[in-house]
């Protein structure tokens, strides 16, 4: 993706790039139009957009968004307020990654989704659910990217740190924490990714009232095509945004300042 | 968004100095043990009511029960033919796309944007859409998981083929390769480590939403299905025997499909992607 963004996009491409989109807007239009298929399953691009505009503009659609975005929000803050001092603390001191690390690798395999009935049971429906899938999801990228991150600071830079006078405080400040910063910002990206992804479908399994996941799935009732096709535009809009401007933000401002963005690719 | 460090690696923890096997065993069983201690605790003293917070060996007892009466076998084998179907159909499809975008500058025109804004949608938002589509059970999981696992096969495979170093191209063109052997003696082979981790990444996203697709179609078989059904009846001793089977496939996934297929690229080309 970096090569994607990093090649210079030359125009005729760009020509070629829109001309593709076109030609699958109008195939997409041609096919709603033919009568081949019924009009409530696959609607035309004017109804989606308009029920879009209207969902919009009457505040439901940033309801509905609001609502996915704060069950992301606390779950993604949890798994990172776990995570991340978790993971650094199993870099650092093994008796804790003997015990952690069998752990996640037991629970790691099991898809978040999976949990969702069985949370459903011990919490009942709603928010609390949502939320908790998204910490479960969230939580293990963000622990194994921060402990081998921790555990790939050179050690010579401790040493060297170490041999300069510095406290374990201004060890872990000034050492650790930057030269593990691109394996965190990988972990906190994956995380998200894993979270928004997590979300939805809790949001579709445990439905509560809002959320964007639950939209679509409530719109599939009433074969309101769509309305499902237009949250699915802002569920995409949404997390192509916060990964771009977000993440691609706090890496520039961080391991990019620090010279470290060779290693955050691996 | 797929080309982020996916850790093959974790597992047992590095035992050094430690020949005694017994003691290798406790080290990575002694954490299950204290949170299996734990959970009998819980589960024994009644702070929950029992239907929900059933103990161990009531797990134990609804795993060997529906083992051996051939539920839960059948339910996994379910689970295991729709995620091979649809990831084979992802990987067939994923390779050839990206290797054509890789090789074309028109099939990337063409096909990149079409990629890049499916991408980002969650791939179980698609769900509800191929219910209504393709109707409940079989085909629309299949479809959503073959669809959900190509994004990444796709972009890592038309990455790999662009990272191929135009030397080499050049080279085997100067000592008279034809188009045809330089696919396969050249391209294919320097794209092979990143078509490879675009596998990898491709199944893990499968199994993920595989799991989740079985509980929203209505799939008569499935370990999904297994767990969401027995919601219904309050039976946590089955959803939890479900999950440990999905863990015990999943961790099988990770040790012999994805471990190997890592040390197989690495070992024999010596690069990591």
């Amino acid at each position: 993706m970096t090569d994607k963004r990093a090649s210079p996009l030359r125009s005729d491409s760009l020509r070629r790039g829109a001309l593709t989109l076109v030609v699958a807007a109008a195939l997409y239009e041609a096919v709603a139009r033919s009568g081949y298929f019924p009009p409530a399953l696959t609607p035309t691009l004017g109804s989606i957009a308009y029920t879009l505009f209207v969902s919009l503009l009457d505040g439901t659609m940033l309801f509905h968004a609001a609502a996915t975005l704060y069950r992301v929000v606390i779950g993604f803050g949890c798994a990172i307020a776990i995570g991340l001092p978790l993971g650094v603390m199993m870099g650092r001191f093994r008796p804790v990654e003997n015990f952690v690390l069998p752990l996640t690798s037991a629970l790691m395999p099991i898809p978040s989704l999976a949990w969702v009935p069985v949370f459903i049971l011990w919490f009942g429906l709603g928010n609390t659910v949502s939320v908790l899938i998204v910490f479960y999801a969230a939580l293990f990228p963000m622990l194994l990217n921060t402990w081998s991150g921790v555990r790939s600071v050179n050690p010579i830079w401790l040493r060297a740190a170490g041999a300069m006078g510095a406290n374990e405080h201004a060890l872990f400040w000034k050492v650790i924490i930057p030269g593990a910063s691109p394996f965190i910002i990988a972990g906190l990206r994956q995380s998200f990714l894993r979270s928004w992804i997590a979300v939805i479908g809790a949001e579709m399994l445990a439905g509560s009232d809002w959320g964007l996941g639950w939209v679509i799935f409530d719109a599939k009732q009433f074969l309101d095509t769509d309305m499902m096709l237009a949250s699915l535009l802002v569920i995409g809009a949404i997390g192509f945004a916060t990964e771009r401007l977000v993440f691609g933000s706090v890496e520039r401002a961080t391991i990019y300042r620090w010279g470290m963005a060779q290693s955050a690719r691996g | 968004m797929h080309d982020v460090i996916e850790h093959g690696k974790f597992g047992v923890a590095p035992a050094i100095g430690d020949r005694n096997p017994f003691r290798r065993v406790w080290r990575n069983a002694y954490p299950f043990v204290v949170v299996g201690v734990l959970w009998e605790a819980i589960a024994h003293l009644g702070l929950l009511p029992v239907q929900f917070f059933p103990p161990l060996e009531a797990i134990a007892a609804a795993f060997a029960r529906l083992t051996m009466n051939g539920v839960l076998p059948h339910h996994a084998l379910d689970t295991l033919a729709r995620l091979i179907v649809g990831f084979t159909l992802a990987a067939c499809a994923g390779v050839a796309a990206g290797v054509l975008m890789g090789r074309s500058r028109r099939a990337e025109d063409i096909l990149l944007p079409l990629v890049s804004i499916g991408a980002p949608i969650p791939g179980l938002a698609y769900a509800p859409l191929f219910l209504l589509w393709f109707g409940a059970g079989n085909v629309p999981a299949v479809a959503l998981v073959a669809f959900v696992s190509a994004f990444p096969i796709i972009y890592n495979s038309w990455t790999g083929v662009k990272a191929v170093k135009e030397i080499w191209l050049r080279s085997a063109q100067a000592m008279g390769a034809d188009d045809r052997r330089l696919f396969r003696h050249v391209v294919l082979p320097g794209a092979l480590p990143y078509i490879v981790t675009g596998l990898r990444l491709g199944l893990a996203q499968a199994w993920r939403i595989l799991v989740a697709v079985e509980m929203l179609a209505a799939v008569p078989w499935g370990l999904g299905w297994l767990i969401f059904g027995a919601q219904e009846f309050l039976n946590t001793d089955v959803m939890l025997a479900g999950i440990t089977v999905i863990a015990l496939i999943g961790l099988a996934l990770e040790k012999f499909v994805f471990a190997p297929l890592e040390n197989f690229t690495v070992v024999r080309w010596g690069m990591m992607t």
